[in-house]
């Protein structure tokens, strides 16, 4: 190839524009689908409230929380409370390649709603928990 | 010369021969043959699918497939739903996917050295769900106390290798890799 300035432009694009996946355009992709089925404005307090909310089960005993695998902190590395499994942080600001992945944070929601909640979490409160977990800085 | 020469090659031969012999004995106590630069194979095959890494690596270790029978994998990925009490279903393309990768690599099918040892140990028809349940791995566990494992926070139960088998993701189970949590080394 030419190394002359037409082909310098196209190149230098290619490698700034090729940037992998960032948390922010994910999350705000996901916000945008959950406006659009309904939510409102999203709060990452509401986020933060709602991560350390206690949640009973019939069938077994004590409270489960999100922060009962990820800790208060989601900056922090958390466990999983059976296998006593290390989990990344999930706060992007701590783990860069946390929220990248649309498509794994729709399957996470939905396992980790049910298991905490006991059913899916609504798309007001998916994204309050993602402005939440986004804003940690 | 030649004749020289045969006789020395057929005499290196054959002591070569003997020595994998020795090396190939059966027995119980692993330690000896382990990690021995004529063995570098790990004991079992590794897991080299970032699939299933991904997808059954996330709350446990992604178990190696050989560690058990191709009938308790097919049986456990026909019932995800509820797997060992939660809900691990995945969509019908990455299921297929990965319940053809372990059977593929299952203990009946793999030919590393700990696998060969769990079928040997199973009769023909058992297939555990839980690893922890072959007579093999029973057999390699039973001398540590709970407060090791059950009882120590770090560990929680035998199901989590990687707390103590330093190698584990790589397929090395050997005790000189062991450190087991708040107590160090395991010499049996």
């Amino acid at each position: 190839m030419r190394m002359d300035k037409f082909m310098a432009i196209p190149m230098v694009l290619t490698v700034v524009l090729s940037v992998p996946a960032q948390a922010d355009d994910s999350v705000d992709a996901l916000l945008a689908t959950y406006r659009s089925q309904g939510a409102g404005e999203f709060d990452a307090r509401a986020g933060a409230a709602l991560w350390e909310r206690p949640f009973t089960h019939a069938k077994t005993p004590g409270t489960r929380s999100c922060a009962t695998c990820y800790t208060d902190d989601p900056r922090r590395a958390g466990r999983h409370l059976r296998t006593k499994k290390s989990i990344e942080p999930l706060a992007p600001s701590a783990n860069p390649k946390s929220l990248v992945d649309t498509a794994k944070i729709r399957k996470w929601l939905k396992r980790n709603c049910r298991w905490t909640l006991g059913r899916e979490c609504t798309v007001q409160e998916k994204g309050d928990l993602l402005t939440f977990l986004k804003n940690m800085s | 010369m030649r004749i020289f020469l045969t006789v020395i090659a057929a005499l290196f031969g054959s002591l070569f021969i003997g020595w994998q012999g020795l090396a190939s004995v059966d027995d119980d106590s692993d330690s000896h043959y382990e990690d021995q630069w004529w063995q570098p194979r790990p004991g079992v095959a590794p897991v080299a699918n970032p699939e299933y890494t991904e997808e059954c690596g996330s709350c446990h270790m992604a178990y190696p497939p050989g560690l058990l029978p191709a009938e308790s994998w097919r049986t456990m990925m026909a019932g995800l739903d509820d797997h060992f009490g939660e809900n691990a279903g995945l969509d019908a393309p990455t299921h297929q996917s990965l319940t053809d990768y372990l059977v593929a690599n299952s203990a009946d099918v793999s030919q590393s050295r700990r696998s060969r040892k769990i079928i040997r140990s199973l009769s023909a028809s058992a297939a555990p769900l839980r690893i922890t349940d072959l007579p093999y791995f029973r057999h390699e566990h039973d001398k540590i106390p709970p407060r090791l494992v059950a009882k120590n926070p770090d560990v929680g139960s035998l199901s989590n290798c990687v707390a103590c088998h330093r190698g584990a993701e790589r397929g090395s189970f050997s005790e000189r890799d062991i450190r087991i949590p708040g107590f160090g080394r395991w010499d049996d």
